[in-house]
């Protein structure tokens, strides 16, 4: 009875205090004329957006925010890819045998996990990127005509000719074959229950259809869009802006400090005697790494991996103090125009919440994947 | 040493030549490895090195030392920085006098780096107020040596750190009259950093014990309410929420009631400091075994003494390193303020770079704002460290 009174007087309390902030909310908006609806989602946007997939600034605000969205999307995708690489790399490292190996992985961890991201990031873009390199007329020109300056990156691009879609009957059909390969294999190994890598026979059957279809195909189904210096400034090829670069490098290195130390406390958290034992069991170190200890530091890394991969994803939304158009910088353009705080809140607030359930979401499912099954 | 005391294992020396062949030669690839570092870490240092003595132009930094450390602080009204400082300073040295351990290296390391700051070239009025902190921390620990481990004692020093807190705040705040108030908003440079990262763990740390507590509680309306606002706050980036407190808390609040910017950003830093500090101690909490519950109900404690008394104390004691490894976070976020107009240290920066006079200057400025916070960063995630390794030693 206690209980139930207890929880019903908190209750009570907490929707109080929600009512007391609706409250002040709505005297708030009708002393200051304004009024809550997303209407203003289906007007004109009128602001440029300098990157991202095609866009008007006659496109409507939902289609704008849409742009950030996928603009944050894309920065959340490479740079946990970049982070992934350089914390495994700079984790094992860590535990090298090599001194000097271990030393400078320490440097790295240690500098830049002491240094707040936004620090990192003005350095990256205000320094390195608008102060350090050349302006566009005289970019850097590195190897493979791609071309470095204030501006960002200019590299060359395939782009789809008309034979393109001969070729995807190819690709398909490779993809078919492989998945096809890859399954058998895959059956095969789980009944006579030995260790091996399926893909490792479907790539190559893959690959070998896909070439095939690239030589048959009449011309070449893709063609190299080179960038080129025009009057002002590069044309063709594929641009990735300053601040995109920036985010990408500051996000990339800071989060991947943090992943090196949790593969490094994973490979760590697997007792030495394992490793010892599939030596002596006559194991080649390669598949000592794959069949001993990676499959008991995954489970140890993957639940802090995950909070990493959400952090990066978080931490994308600096991208406004150093003019990345992603979600936060759209929808903070967006209320600054059309003056709809509450719905603008909402919004953003919702996009993160839910990037950050789908990614929790799907890495849970990989953890039950790898998780040790206890015989 | 006492009797009984384990032994380090004996240290083999090895003579130098083996060393090099064992840790840095034993394979080709090891040795390849060996070369590509080197050459690595040699490149980095060199290339740092030359730049930072021969094209650097560090001059920027000490004729704008005063600006970003306290920003446009009144000269005349810096004696209260200092005080603060002292305060805390004597504080380390009353705690550090009375204990041996972590805290007494803390206040000789403080000491020491006081020692080596008063060194630099400073002007030598500020180099007399840097030897006061020598001296604040040694009246501190005499103090604390006299007071010995009386229990009155003990009661003064935890009462008075206790009340450090908001006299530090009023002191550099000020009230009127013989204390200006000194905003904090574009007054205070790097000093808004640290008070930023002290209130916000401070404040966050008994509203993260209370939402840790509610969501193990047995009542399923609190829990839900405790785990839906610790999801919630752990799955959007500050920033928004601070771009959430400085354009829809005017919305939120009654028009009588418009708290200052800091405020604001302060409140917001607690907020969301709180949901991670909930789930810091939340793991300490489970990992207090059932029988230390079973022992306490045995000796006929109810409920909330149970966990006042005997469930809390042990668990902030297993989560102390987890919550210096939250400041240290919290005090790398402060940087955002800037994000609402608020003059922490980045920003100022960023006011430097727009003067005519020290414009390029931006390498320099960026390495010493990088400098100052990895200095503080680091030697506090090496007491965090220090920490962890005692509380693992000390398991009662």
């Amino acid at each position: 009875m206690l209980r139930i009174a207890a929880q019903v007087l908190f209750l009570l309390a907490v929707a109080v205090g929600f009512w007391w902030l609706a409250n002040n909310l709505q005297t708030n908006l009708r002393a200051s004329g304004l009024s809550i609806s997303f209407r203003f989602l289906g007007e004109t946007a009128g602001f440029p957006i300098s990157e991202g997939i095609a866009y008007q600034p006659t496109s409507v605000n939902s289609y704008a925010f849409w742009v950030g969205v996928v603009n944050t999307l894309r920065v959340a995708v490479i740079g946990v890819v970049l982070a992934t690489i350089l914390g495994t790399l700079f984790g094992i490292a860590r535990l090298s045998s090599n001194w000097l190996v271990r030393r400078l992985a320490a440097l790295y961890v240690e500098t830049v996990r002491n240094i707040p991201l936004l620090v990192q990031l003005f350095f990256w873009y205000f320094a390195v990127m608008l102060t350090a390199l050349p302006m566009v007329e005289s970019s850097f020109r590195l190897p493979g005509s791609v071309f470095l300056s204030r501006r960002g990156l200019y590299m060359p691009w395939p782009i789809p000719t008309a034979t393109f879609g001969t070729w995807m009957i190819y690709v398909a059909v490779g993809l078919a074959l492989a998945s096809g390969v890859y399954f058998v294999r895959r059956i095969r190994l789980k009944r006579a229950d030995r260790p091996g890598v399926p893909i490792l026979w479907a790539l190559p059957v893959f690959a070998t259809v896909v070439l095939v279809g690239w030589f048959l195909a009449p011309g070449s189904p893709l063609a190299l869009d080179v960038p080129v210096f025009e009057r002002f400034n590069f044309e063709g090829g594929m641009w990735l802006s300053a601040p995109f670069l920036a985010l990408v490098i500051g996000l990339s290195t800071y989060t991947g400090a943090f992943i090196a130390e949790i593969v490094r406390a994973g490979i760590q958290a697997v007792s030495v005697g394992q490793k010892e034992a599939a030596r002596a069991l006559g194991l080649r170190p390669s598949r000592v790494l794959r069949l001993v200890v990676l499959p008991q530091a995954l489970p140890v890394i993957i639940p802090p991996m995950t909070s990493q991969y959400l952090n990066l994803t978080k931490n994308s939304s600096l991208a406004i103090l150093i003019g990345y158009y992603d979600l936060l910088n759209v929808g903070t353009t967006i209320y600054n125009q059309t003056g709809h705080a509450i719905e603008m809140v909402l919004l953003i607030m919702g996009s993160y919440l839910a990037m950050s359930l789908l990614t929790s979401l799907a890495m849970n499912l990989y953890n039950r994947r790898v998780k040790l099954v206890e015989r | 040493m006492r009797a009984g005391a384990q032994l380090p294992p004996p240290t083999e020396r090895i003579p130098a030549l083996r060393w090099l062949r064992e840790n840095l030669f034993n394979s080709p690839f090891n040795a390849i490895l060996t070369v590509l570092a080197a050459a690595l870490i040699g490149g980095i240092l060199f290339g740092l090195l030359r730049w930072a003595v021969m094209e650097a132009e560090w001059s920027v930094i000490p004729a704008n030392l005063k600006l970003l450390l306290v920003g446009t602080y009144p000269a005349d009204q810096l004696w209260r920085v200092w005080s603060v400082l002292y305060l805390v300073g004597a504080l380390v040295g009353l705690s550090a006098g009375r204990r041996r351990g972590l805290i007494r290296r803390i206040a000789w390391a403080a000491g020491g780096a006081a020692i080596l700051l008063a060194l630099l070239p400073f002007p030598l009025p500020t180099r007399g107020w840097i030897l006061g902190c020598v001296a604040a921390i040694g009246i501190g620990f005499g103090l604390g040596r006299l007071g010995g481990g009386r229990r009155w004692v003990r009661r003064i020093e935890a009462a008075v750190w206790v009340l450090s807190f908001p006299v530090s705040l009023i002191v550099l705040n000020g009230v009127g009259g013989p204390l200006p108030v000194i905003a904090g908003r574009n007054q205070w440079g790097f000093l808004l950093n640290l008070v930023g990262a002290v209130v916000g763990i401070g404040l966050s740390l008994p509203l993260g014990v209370l939402l840790a507590l509610g969501r193990r509680s047995k009542l399923p309306a609190i829990r839900m309410v405790c785990a839906a606002y610790i999801e919630l706050i752990r799955g959007v980036p500050l920033i928004s929420l601070l771009f959430m407190a400085s354009i829809m808390l005017q919305l939120l609040l009654p028009d009588s009631f418009r708290p200052d910017l800091v405020i604001r950003a302060m409140l917001t830093i607690t907020l969301f400091s709180a949901a991670y500090m909930a789930e810091n101690v939340r793991g300490g909490l489970q990992a207090i075994p059932k029988g230390q519950y079973e022992a306490a109900y045995a000796v006929g404690l109810n409920g909330a003494l149970t966990t006042m008394l005997i469930i809390l104390p042990q668990a902030l004691r297993a989560v102390i390193p987890a919550i210096v490894g939250q400041f240290i976070a919290l005090f790398k976020d402060t940087t955002l303020f800037g994000f609402i107009a608020i003059l922490e240290l980045l920003n100022i920066s960023r006011s430097v770079l727009g003067n005519l006079e020290w414009r390029g200057r931006i390498f320099e400025l960026y390495m010493f704002i990088g400098l100052v916070f990895w200095i503080l960063c680091y030697s506090m995630s090496y007491v965090s460290r220090r920490i962890e390794k005692s509380l693992g030693v000390g398991e009662r």
